[in-house]
Order: C-alpha cells, then sequence, then structure tokens
C-alpha cells in the first residue's frame, strides 16, 4: 500500500463511522455532527488526491476549502432550525417532530 | 518503519477512535467534545501532509466555528447531563452490518485499483492558492469565490430570520397575524407510539 491507499482507507473509515451515527441517532444535533465526519473524509479525500496524483493543479484545495466554507454555513442554518424547532416542540428528538405529518 | 509513518499510524488511529467515540457516546456534550478532538486529528493529518493552509482553515473554522456553535445549540436546546434517547439493538445491529459491508466494498475497490502516483512533488505554497483563488482565467476560482461569499452573506440573513424570537404584543394578542415560528394549531402533545 502507498500512502494515498492508506489515507483513502482513514477517510473511508471516518465516512462509513459517519453513517453509522447517521443511522442510529435519534438527536438532531448528533445527527449534525455525524454529518460533519463525513464531510470532513471527503475533504481529506480531495486533498490526498490532489496531492499525490495531480500536484500541479490546486483543484483538489480548492474543493476542500469551498466545501469547509459551506459546512460552516449550512451549520448555522441548521443550528438556527434546530433552535426555533425547540422552541416550539421543547425536543429535539427527530420522532416527535411531525407536525408536517397531519 | 521510519517516524513519519508512525506518527501517520497514530493520527489515523487518533481519528478513528474519536470518531467513534462521537457516534457512539450517551451524553450529546461529550459526544461534541469527542468530535471537536477527531477534527483536531484531522487537521494534524493535513498538518502530516504538509498542507498548512488547509490544517490553518480546518483549525479556524471547524474548531473555532462549527464545534463552538454546535456546543451553543447544545446548551440552548438541553439538559447537558442528560443521555440522549436510546436506538433499539436491532436497529444498531442493521446499521453496523450495512456500514462494515459498505466499508469493505468501498476499501477493496481501491486497494485493487492501481494508482499511478506523480513523481513531482507538490508545492504546497500558499501564495499558489491566493494567487489561484483570485485568478479570472484558467485555473482560477474567482467565480466560486464570489458565490460563496454571497451563500455566506445569504444564509447569515437566513440564520438571524429564522432564528429571531418574533416580537408579541401585550394588549391584543388576539390580533397578532399567525407567525411562522409559532403556528397557532400546533400539536403540543408528540404522538407516541406510531414509530416506537
Amino acid at each position: 500500500m502507498n500512502y494515498l491507499q492508506e489515507i483513502l482507507v482513514i477517510s473511508t473509515a471516518l465516512f462509513f463511522i459517519g453513517i453509522y451515527g447517521l443511522l442510529t441517532r435519534r438527536n438532531i444535533i448528533a445527527i449534525l455532527m455525524s454529518v460533519e465526519l463525513m464531510l470532513n473524509s471527503v475533504n481529506i479525500n480531495f486533498v490526498a488526491f490532489n496531492k499525490y496524483l495531480y500536484p500541479n493543479s490546486l483543484d483538489g484545495i480548492f474543493f476542500a476549502i469551498f466545501i469547509i466554507t459551506i459546512a460552516a454555513a449550512e451549520v448555522a442554518l441548521a443550528i438556527a432550525i434546530v433552535i426555533n424547532l425547540y422552541r416550539n416542540h421543547d425536543s429535539v428528538d427527530i420522532d416527535s417532530t411531525t407536525l408536517l405529518k397531519y | 518503519m521510519d517516524t513519519s509513518k508512525i506518527i501517520f499510524y497514530l493520527l489515523g488511529g487518533f481519528i478513528l477512535g474519536m470518531a467513534l467515540l462521537a457516534v457512539t457516546e450517551k451524553k450529546i456534550f461529550r459526544s461534541a467534545i469527542w468530535l471537536l478532538f477527531a477534527l483536531i486529528g484531522i487537521a494534524g493529518l493535513y498538518f502530516w501532509m504538509a498542507l498548512e493552509f488547509i490544517a490553518a482553515v480546518q483549525i479556524i473554522v471547524y474548531v473555532g466555528g462549527i464545534v463552538v456553535l454546535i456546543i451553543f445549540s447544545v446548551f440552548l436546546t438541553h439538559q447537558a447531563e442528560d443521555d440522549m434517547p436510546k436506538t433499539g439493538l436491532s436497529r444498531k445491529i442493521a446499521a453496523g452490518l450495512a456500514v462494515i459491508s459498505g466499508a469493505a466494498f468501498t476499501i477493496q475497490l481501491f486497494l485493487n485499483n492501481d494508482f499511478n502516483l506523480s513523481a513531482i512533488p507538490f508545492d504546497s505554497d500558499v501564495a499558489r492558492i491566493g494567487t489561484a483563488m483570485l485568478e479570472t482565467g484558467t485555473g482560477g476560482y474567482l467565480l466560486p469565490f464570489e458565490a460563496v461569499s454571497m451563500l455566506l452573506l445569504a444564509a447569515m440573513v437566513g440564520c438571524i430570520v429564522i432564528a429571531i424570537r418574533p416580537e408579541k404584543s401585550e394588549k391584543n394578542d388576539s390580533e397578532n397575524p399567525p407567525s411562522f415560528s409559532n403556528p397557532p394549531t400546533r400539536n403540543p402533545e408528540p404522538v407516541e407510539g406510531i414509530l416506537n
């Protein structure tokens, strides 16, 4: 195994740990944290592919930077929604947020 | 086995261990702290790859911004010492099986792939990144840079609009138009027993 494959093993494991959290958590903020782990594993992939396969270009680096920026915006919006939800429901459990269902 | 490889394995083990703790911990505040350490470990991995700019961005934005936001929202919505709602064992086993088979499939895909690594060393000069970010020609990223700045502005305004508490007038509460964040016909009791 070369360095790239070892980094890919780590990022794949991180991505699937995030998916495990996404599937098993029932708290919205905990689900958000799992999504952050998945975004980070994708960032590691972009940066590693750029560094080891195409060292002359910078596209992977820029994708990672823009993903980090958009993740910040996403988390801020998601937390605004979570706080509003908590005001209406007194809970951030996903099983109790059934307002759109009836 | 040289020092660089040992540091790499230590970093990888640290990241994966902290991430596992973050998704399995029962108390949400501790889970956020494990997530913080996992993100710091990822920044360390960027440092190990000699990409200091990305590592700095990771620490500033993720560790200094996103995790702090998550901890704020935990304090606004939880008793931090309470346990989170539990998941059933069958759901955990099903998720674990799906995750392990998916990870095994993906890992064998790229272990069998023959990457032809480039022999040129990567030049991680920050000036190169800065020039490309404000470049308009080929390889330039000025347009996405501006687009993402507009996106951040829109997200900021949207956050304020969503999270602001509507002002209630004390005299004639009935004449208030129904606002978005206080729906008049909400169901105060969440229906239990349908999804469990």
